[in-house]
């Protein structure tokens, strides 16, 4: 067993001689020949999670440069730098760097609005990216198990985000983390507990920065590395879904070769997100810590809020009324060793949205597959609106969040459109409950009706806007018939049946079996299918048919 | 020293002392009881302004005010309120008031100079109140670090950190206070305009609060470091911001760049 | 949707038909290359070659004003150089990036090959591997014996599962024991309402109707250790209303001092400074979660997502006429917890 042969190759130039010593000793050449020209199809919508991607390294390049300076204690100090209206304010240490790199460091300024720009970025393109995936049904098998990676980075993405924007120790963060402290207390038993180790003590103490530091920069970020290899690891194995369209299907993937094109475009893509974020920073404030001050319990300022990623439970916490129809939501429970409280006005909005949201989150792929009996595998997408119920049950998911997220700027909307804060919030807590169903409701309509706009177009081609008199004094608009690819793209996909209850080997239907029937149906009850080309062909038969009203032929199919 | 000893003997060297000592009671149980005022009254108003003040408070003013400013179902008695109050309102063009609602609103001023010294010149004929302060407490030249301090703890709650305003309870709001004379934010605080509370001299200082005014200038004035502040509005703002412009400018790209080239 | 209601029974008739297989419409493949401008047309390549490179100078001049506003830009402690300079230095990294990611994409799209190509999809698992690996795992676990020898097996995972336990008993030490230390504050009886931050007494002369005085116990701001945490209980409002406005409750009626009445600034529900006082309506609003409280009915809550009232401390005028408190609060302030009674 021989494996060691030597090699006659030598190279001529000292490039070639560098990159074949590398080689020689990593095996390079065959990563290359594996990968150099591995296709990747090519959309805007499949950019999301490289600007997330990113984001993460503009973040951990922009982070870096912070930690230098920044310094995570809360021990008290006087400020004593360039910003004028703080000059001789007590303040912590923390704070007072955070205000040094603003004011003192030059470039400073710019990197910690790079990062916090950065942030804010991260966290919304891992959301768009997350509803990409859904509504287009990539999370299908075999991509189940990425699909809650994604779900993980989803939530580790939040907690970078919040550990992140308590660090300052100014006002608004410090208000923050008391509201922190406040839904941690109102957990059963152990609340408490958790507060006093949290904080190292009563609030705020003198733990807290330093603790959220060292998750923040060492902790959370390298867990995140982790999930984002694994989830690129799994990228890998599957190769990139694509949309349905002509020469595209489930076993193949028509695209760009990652070299050169792809990986040009990738690559010079990240200095494309590096630019917007610099000309954000560039030209837009974020986080003014100066504005709000050093942490002090006493003060707070109008318009406390998160960023926007955390807006939705806050949302929560403000539409949740403390009495509800004169009924308390704090119970004082009598236990034999005394009395207890429970604090359900904070517990439930904290936990129940979230939990909610999560849940379905990180199931779904699996219910779905449930209710569909459908065990294939599935590289092409669905368009939206060729899956009418999943994606209806995203956007009231979707709403459901919006609802949370704006209850979080209620006294934002009040103020700037002029109508009265109890009032948003009364709409809100009715929408609370009705935008989800009115969301699906109407997304389920639009997607079909859409559909049936797809089947038209492709049997009776687009309308030209040019109308003829024919010799018998008739007017028609003349329709231009697409080409077979442009047809094939409307007419290339599946539309399922309600699939009824299936016996079991003895014969039973079971319960389980009924209500995943029930669930079938209400998923495919309502189906537009797709156009054939007997039906095609059957238009073609009537004379210059292109011109005639659809209902004369179509009849049967077109919702007459 | 030898004229003042001489002095003291004289027949009505015990009247003025009387005298003296009345006023200096007097003036001590004024300046305790009426903490409001934040100066003696500097400006001086004479007997016509107070006339003309009259005239126009008949014509514009007394049909919710009352005759005599003594109130009606429509509109608070005025008696007490001092020069300050009326200053405010009318020089910021809050009254007189356009229609009943949650609060006043600011709007263009619908009085002159002259006339709004005039009007506060009768109201202040009608009972002791805070008036117009001096302009040496609303120059803009105190500490500002002190006055943020000092904005932070009495103001922030309601007019947001960086004086964007904010929201009250009921489609009331406590306003932004960028554009606002220096004068009027003190006499926004010596009055308590609608649900404003009152500051009173024992509460801010009239030099904690030229510095407040002085903060709220130098903000102004200076803007914010990191370019446009976004309105100010904290966290909402910037959300609104990075959704929109931020992800709007990348999906542009992102179409760019998956786009064929022509 | 009357329509649709209409067609219910029809669609599913043509869905029928439109799912056997031999009715659906054939792939055509790939659509055929279009040639770019660039393909055709040298001039065209020549020029989008022009491009990338002024892209690409726009990137370096991008660096160099980046360079020039770091050194160039002096600071003079005022907020217009300091924008300046931040924005200088954004506009010069924006560019520099933009020029290089723009540069290389117009690259790619206009002068790199834009041929589609197709490529097959492995089995993620094949069969073959799957017996293979089946059948290697059956050998490991037949060498190790594991199975035959349930005493290592049990022991071993006795142990796994008890080994990170004293990672977890060593985060006892993030903190102490709540004990009590949430049911009091600093307030005693006698300690001086003073004014925050500064720290100067307050008369009951000095409480006008309509006014809010925003409060910390006496001796806060001398404290060296501690402070932050003794503020966060202690912080009280305190405000001035025409008495035949209070309703006190029974066992309340001497905790207010001729219409002044102080009550903890710390929201019930979770922990907000309530600071926002209306004095007409007389109502606190808390800035956060907008729960109100009502000061005429001893600060009951009438709106929002708070439960209980904000707790009030009784105060009364010592002999030098300043403000003081009777007592400490008579219940824990700031949010519920478990522990509460």
């Amino acid at each position: 067993m021989s494996a060691v042969t030597e090699t006659t190759y030598t190279p001529e130039t000292s490039v070639g001689r560098i990159t074949n010593f590398v080689d020689e000793r990593v095996g390079g050449s065959g990563i290359l020949r594996e990968f150099g020209r591995k296709v990747f199809p090519d959309h805007w919508s499949f950019m999301f999670g490289e600007v997330a991607l990113y984001s993460f390294v503009i973040l951990l390049l922009s982070g870096t440069f912070l930690t230098f300076f920044f310094d995570p204690s809360m021990a008290e100090t006087h400020y004593n730098g360039s910003f004028v209206p703080l000059k001789g304010v007590e303040m912590s240490v923390a704070y007072n760097s955070s205000l040094n790199i603003s004011f003192d460091i030059r470039g400073g300024l710019f990197m910690r609005q790079v990062h916090h720009w950065a942030a804010l970025l991260f966290v919304a393109s891992v959301s768009v990216h997350m509803l990409r995936v859904f509504f287009t049904g990539a999370f299908r098998k075999p991509r189940e198990m990425n699909w809650v990676v994604g779900g993980v980075l989803v939530i580790l993405s939040m907690a970078a985000g919040f550990t992140g924007y308590s660090l300052p120790d100014d006002l608004l963060s410090g208000n923050g983390l008391r509201i922190i402290d406040g839904v941690i207390k109102s957990i059963p038993i152990i609340g408490t507990y958790i507060s006093f180790f949290l904080f190292g003590g009563e609030f705020p103490g003198t733990h807290i920065i330093g603790r959220l530091f060292t998750l923040h920069i060492l902790l959370i970020p390298a867990v995140i590395l982790l999930m984002i290899a694994i989830h690129l690891f799994m990228v890998v194995v599957h190769k990139h879904t694509q949309y349905p369209g002509p020469g595209r299907n489930d076993h193949n993937v028509v695209g760009y070769p990652l070299g050169p094109v792809y990986a040009a475009k990738a690559g010079g893509f990240f200095f494309i997100v590096f630019g917007v974020v610099a000309f954000m920073a560039a030209a837009f404030t974020i986080n003014p810590i100066w504005n709000y001050g050093p942490y002090d319990p006493s003060p707070v300022s109008a318009g406390t809020q998160p960023d926007w990623y955390i807006g939705w439970v806050d949302g929560a916490l403000r539409l949740m009324p403390g009495w509800l129809f004169g009924f308390p939501l704090e119970w004082h429970i009598p236990f034999p060793w005394g009395v207890n409280t429970l604090t359900l006005n904070v517990l439930l909005p904290a936990l129940v949205p979230a939990g909610i949201v999560f849940t379905v989150l990180f199931t779904y792929p699996w219910l779905e597959r449930w209710i569909t009996r459908d065990n294939r595998e599935h590289h092409v997408l669905d368009r939206p609106r060729n899956a009418p119920t999943r994606t209806a049950i995203g956007m009231a998911g979707f709403v459901f969040y919006c609802v949370l997220w704006a209850a979080a700027s209620s006294d934002l909307i009040a103020t700037h459109f002029f109508v009265s804060l109890n009032d948003v919030t009364y709409w809100l807590r009715g929408l609370f409950f009705l935008g989800p169903i009115l969301a699906f409701i109407a997304t389920k309509r639009i997607a079909l009706a859409l559909q049936r706009k797809d089947r038209e177009i492709a049997l009776h081609g687009r309308e030209t806007g040019r109308i003829v008199r024919l010799p018998h004094g008739e007017f028609i608009e003349v329709h231009a018939q697409l080409d077979d690819y442009k047809r094939y793209k409307l007419v290339g996909f599946e539309s399922p049946e309600p699939m009824p209850g299936i016996p079991n080997s003895k014969g039973i239907v079971t319960k389980s079996e009924k209500r995943r029937a029930a669930l079938s149906r209400f998923f495919f009850e309502d189906r537009v299918a797709p156009a054939t080309p007997a039906e095609l062909e059957a238009g073609h038969g009537h004379a210059e048919h292109e011109a005639i009203d659809p209902a004369n032929h179509d009849a049967k199919s077109i919702s007459h | 020293m030898k004229a003042l000893s001489q002095k003291r003997r004289h027949p009505l060297a015990a009247l003025v002392l009387l005298l003296m000592g009345l006023m200096l009671t007097g003036g001590v149980y004024a300046v305790a009881t009426t903490l409001n005022q934040a100066k003696a009254d500097t400006t001086t108003y004479s007997a016509n302004d107070i006339k003309e003040g009259n005239k126009l408070f008949i014509a514009n003013c007394a049909t919710c005010h009352g005759m005599g400013a003594s109130g009606s179902a429509s509109g608070p008695s005025l008696v007490g309120v001092g020069a300050a109050a009326v200053d405010f309102q009318v020089g910021t063009g809050r009254m007189p008031m356009q229609m009943q609602g949650p609060q006043a609103q600011r709007k263009p001023v619908q009085f002159d100079a002259t006339q709004t010294k005039q009007l506060a010149a009768y109201v202040a004929s009608l009972g002791a109140g805070p008036s117009v302060p001096d302009a040496s407490l609303v120059d803009g030249k105190g500490n500002a670090a002190n006055g943020g301090e000092l904005f932070r703890v009495n103001c922030a709650m309601c007019h947001n950190a960086a004086a964007a305003g904010g929201a009250l309870t009921r489609g009331k709001f406590a306003p932004a206070l960028a554009g606002v004379s220096g004068q009027h934010i003190y006499e926004a605080m010596v009055t308590g305009p609608q649900n404003m509370p009152v500051f009173n001299d024992a509460n801010i200082t009239p030099n904690g609060k030229r510095d407040i005014i002085t903060f709220l200038k130098t903000i102004e004035a200076d803007g914010s470091p990191g370019g446009n502040d976004l309105g100010a509005l904290g966290p909402v703002s910037e959300g609104l911001f990075v959704w929109i412009a931020g992800l709007g400018v990348i999906i542009a790209f992102t179409i760019w760049l998956t786009s064929r080239s022509s | 949707m009357g329509d649709h209601g209409d067609g219910h029974s029809e669609q599913g008739a043509v869905a029928k038909a439109g799912q056997s297989v031999a009715e659906k419409f054939q792939d055509p493949g790939i659509p055929p290359h279009r040639p770019r401008l660039a393909d055709k047309d040298p001039r065209a390549a020549k020029r989008a070659e022009r491009q990338v490179a002024i892209l690409f100078g726009i990137s370096v001049l991008g660096t160099l004003l980046f360079f020039w506003a770091y050194f160039g830009v002096r600071l003079d402690q005022t907020v217009a150089t300091l924008r300046l300079q931040n924005l200088l230095l954004g506009l010069g990294t924006g560019f520099a990036m933009l020029g290089i990611g723009t540069g290389i994409v117009h690259w790619a799209k206009a002068l790199m090959p834009d041929h589609e190509v197709s490529e097959e999809r492995h089995e993620i698992r094949s069969e073959a591997d799957r017996v293979a690996a089946v059948k290697i795992v059956d050998e490991i676990l037949d060498e190790t014996g594991i199975k035959r020898r349930p005493l290592i097996r049990n022991t071993l995972i006795g142990a796994v599962a008890l080994a990170p336990l004293p990672a977890i008993a060593m985060f006892r030490d993030l903190g102490p024991l709540p004990a009590n230390a949430l049911s009091h504050t600093m307030w005693k009886e006698g300690t001086r309402l003073v004014h925050d931050p500064t720290g100067t007494p307050i008369k009951a002369s000095d409480v006008t109707i309509g006014s809010a005085f925003h409060v910390i116990p006496d001796g806060l701001n001398e404290m060296t250790e501690g402070k932050l945490e003794a503020k966060a209980k202690a912080v009280v409002l305190l405000m001035r209303l025409n008495p035949e406005l209070l309703h006190p409750s029974a066992g309340r009626e001497d905790w207010s001092h001729d219409g002044i009445v102080a009550y903890s600034k710390i929201c019930t529900h979770v922990g907000c400074p309530v600071a926002l006082y209306e004095q007409q309506t007389h109502h606190l609003l808390c800035p956060c979660h907008q729960s109100t409280f009502d000061l005429t009915q001893e600060c009951k809550v009438i709106f929002g997502p708070a439960n209980r009232p904000l707790p009030q401390l009784p105060i009364k005028i010592d002999s030098e006429g300043y403000l003081v408190a009777q007592s400490d609060f008579h219940e824990p302030v700031g949010p519920s917890f478990w522990e509460r009674s």
